[in-house]
């Protein structure tokens, strides 16, 4: 009865559950096609293929519904000259509500590990990934789709954030910055996760242009109407964008803030490896949804966090995932988890028990 | 019948339970914690012992690993014949129950205090039978002592034949729940607060074992009226959600006519009872397994009789 799941796995795992600290950059568009893999307003090749994905994560419900929804009707997703597929790309872990089976489907979609022989015994995740490589990819080839937009929410207190994996990605940054204006006075936030260590193999990663759509706070297994009308206000801008480009409308030179991942922190630990402290309550920012309820007494409207707060909200978005197992086809990052034991601010941050 | 609702003696023997639920941590890291370093759990007159009910469930950071724990207390799982192949739980609740038991019988502990953490907008709250006159008067004072937010007291009224519950296998309990706070996740305020009213509870005992009055008073609480289900297609899956005028609006009230599901679809379903009612537990991520959007009580106010006044106890 007792899941494979040892005790000394969870120990080693949480290692690798660690939390990040950003800084704010500033990011100057340059509308130059010198890129690669740009396409050109008239002359390019106007985006075709594009594919949502839900249930990456199988307790991050919003994606879960709303491409469970889309496959039942799909009108709202549909655009002139668009092929707009919705997909579960973890159906048992979506089954079982829980973050993975074997291990962690985003974190899979490296060139070893898809192109690894096929046996029963690779755990669940990574055979999926294949098949899923095989359907929307191949990865770096000509034949994969052209945009794959997946879907994650986080118990963290981010709002909406949109997920991207290289700052010379014009396209992107376009599109971004539209679905940004678009959604204003809500607040929408980039998070650039271009770095040479800890930038991971997501599942979206094998189309040309991969995007991550993340809002929180919600928690794992629940599903809220309200952030799940957000997460489909920005899929609905995404596409309206895109239709847009098709089309042939102009987008002129744009800057955006975005914040850039450093470095990651973990929590500090006992000789067991279990957490010794947590974050300190003047980091951790309430929901403010929760805020108008009868439980607190503060009132008004959302304010807007700031980057140390994102911070800390990001240092929550990872680090308690404490089912998380040992995966062996984890790319092999033990290294590269940086404690900022020598930063005055992460001092400040944790509260020991 | 040994479960008398009012004790007559010192309350000795009193446990603290974290980890009912593996998921919610503001227990689970207590217990942990209380393990290692038991001494804040210590009075004069009593030592309280912190167990981590569900081992197993919070080693994988699960709710539970084959049932629910607590639900898994009842006289007919525990005078059960071990199988081979029983859920873990069942087993594990066995276990408890000679540990701080036997359910109903003189040796049982006298009072378990069972720390639980909701992904609902309820605050600080009190989960207990009504009819464990003791434990109402702790909810009493408790309320008094900790205000920001104000404890609600939320009843069941149950039958010793009917409580499945972990804090029922002692004479006296309750449950503290405290939320919101998603599964897997640490909040330092929760940690603290959860810290301080088991602090608190403990305190209260002691007082009445060195002979503190406690007299009769009034209260309001919320009684358990029934659970509402998600509205479900014909294949079982979720057709709805949460109706965002009901979501985090735990202890307000909902007067028929109100929303209280959004279709996918697009349209709204109302509430449909007579009177007005005080929804619980709304969208809590543990209910979903069970179906149960949320539970709807009723405000009412009980009035509770005075406990007998103790000669002082010695220090153990």
């Amino acid at each position: 009865m007792i899941p494979p799941h040892s005790k000394k796995n969870f120990i080693t795992h949480s290692r690798y559950i660690c939390t990040v600290y950003m800084r704010k950059t500033e990011r100057r568009n340059r509308q130059s096609r010198k890129q690669t893999n740009t396409p050109g307003k008239m002359t390019g090749k106007p985006i075709k293929k594009i594919a949502i994905f839900g249930g990456t994560h199988g307790n991050e419900l919003t994606g879960v519904f709303l491409v469970k929804h889309w496959l039942q009707d799909g009108a709202e997703i549909q655009r002139t000259g668009l092929e707009v597929k919705p997909f579960i790309t973890n159906p048992r872990a979506v089954k079982k509500c829980m973050r993975y089976i074997d291990c962690d489907l985003n974190r899979v979609f490296d060139l070893e590990n898809l192109g690894k022989k096929i046996s029963e015994d690779l755990p669940y995740e990574v055979r999926r990934a294949q098949e899923i490589n095989h359907l929307f990819g191949p990865k770096d080839s000509k034949g994969s789709y052209d945009i794959i937009f997946d879907l994650h929410n986080t118990t963290s207190n981010m709002g909406c954030t949109l997920i991207l994996e290289d700052s010379k990605n014009d396209f992107l940054i376009q599109m971004f910055h539209y679905i940004k204006t678009s959604l204003a006075p809500l607040p929408c936030y980039i998070y650039l996760i271009e770095h040479p260590s800890l930038k991971y193999a997501t599942t979206r990663s094998i189309a040309k242009y991969p995007v991550g759509i993340e809002v929180g706070p919600q928690p794992q297994g629940v599903l809220r109407a309200d952030i799940l009308d957000q997460m489909r206000k920005m899929i609905k801008h995404a596409l309206d964008f895109i239709h847009h480009f098709n089309e042939g409308k102009e987008f002129p030179p744009c800057t955006t803030e975005a914040y850039k991942i450093m470095e990651k922190v973990d929590f500090p630990r006992n000789e067991n490896g279990e957490i010794s402290a947590i974050i300190h309550p003047n980091l951790q920012m309430k929901p403010q949804s929760q805020l108008r309820g009868p439980h607190s007494g503060k009132t008004g409207g959302r304010k807007e966090p700031s980057p140390f707060t994102q911070m800390a909200a990001y240092l929550l978005w990872t680090c308690m995932c404490v089912e998380k197992a040992v995966c062996p086809c984890s790319a092999p990052h033990k290294a590269k988890y940086i404690i900022l034991t020598s930063s005055p601010k992460a001092q400040d941050l944790l509260l020991s028990f | 019948m040994c479960s008398l609702p009012i004790p007559l003696e010192p309350l000795c023997r009193v446990a603290v339970t974290g980890g009912t639920h593996g998921n919610e941590m503001s227990g689970v890291y207590l217990a942990r914690h209380w393990l290692r370093a038991p001494g804040e759990l210590q009075r004069p007159s009593f030592s309280a012992v912190p167990v981590l009910a569900n081992p197993a469930a919070t080693a994988v950071c699960r709710r539970h690993i084959g049932r629910d724990l607590n639900r898994t207390f009842t006289n007919t799982f525990l005078t059960s014949k071990p199988t081979p192949d029983e859920p873990y739980e069942v087993t594990r609740a066995r276990e408890l129950n000679q540990l701080l038991g036997p359910k109903n019988s003189s040796q049982a502990f006298d009072f378990l205090l069972d720390l639980h953490n909701t992904t609902a907008n309820m605050g600080t709250c009190f989960i207990l039978n009504v009819t464990d006159i003791f434990a109402m008067h702790l909810c009493h004072r408790l309320q008094l002592q900790h205000s920001e937010p104000r404890p609600r007291v939320v009843v069941f009224k149950l039958s010793q034949e009917e409580t499945f519950s972990i804090d029922s296998v002692a004479k006296h309990g309750m449950t503290i729940e405290l939320g919101p706070q998603p599964q897997g996740v640490l909040q330092a305020n929760l940690f603290s607060r959860m810290r301080s009213l088991v602090a608190s509870t403990l305190d209260l005992i002691e007082l009445f074992n060195q002979g503190t009055a406690f007299p009769a008073f009034e209260m309001e609480v919320y009684r358990f009226l029934s659970c509402t289900d998600f509205p479900h297609t014909e294949d079982g899956d979720l057709a709805g959600m949460v109706h965002p005028q009901l979501q985090d609006q735990d202890f307000e009230p909902l007067q028929p006519g109100a929303p209280i599901f959004q279709m996918f679809s697009g349209e709204d379903v109302l509430y449909e009872g007579d009177s007005t009612v005080y929804p619980v537990f709304i969208n809590e991520a543990a209910y979903y397994e069970k179906n149960i959007a949320f539970m709807k009580t009723e405000k009412v106010t009980v009035s509770i009789p005075a406990l007998p006044v103790l000669s002082p106890a010695p220090a153990h």
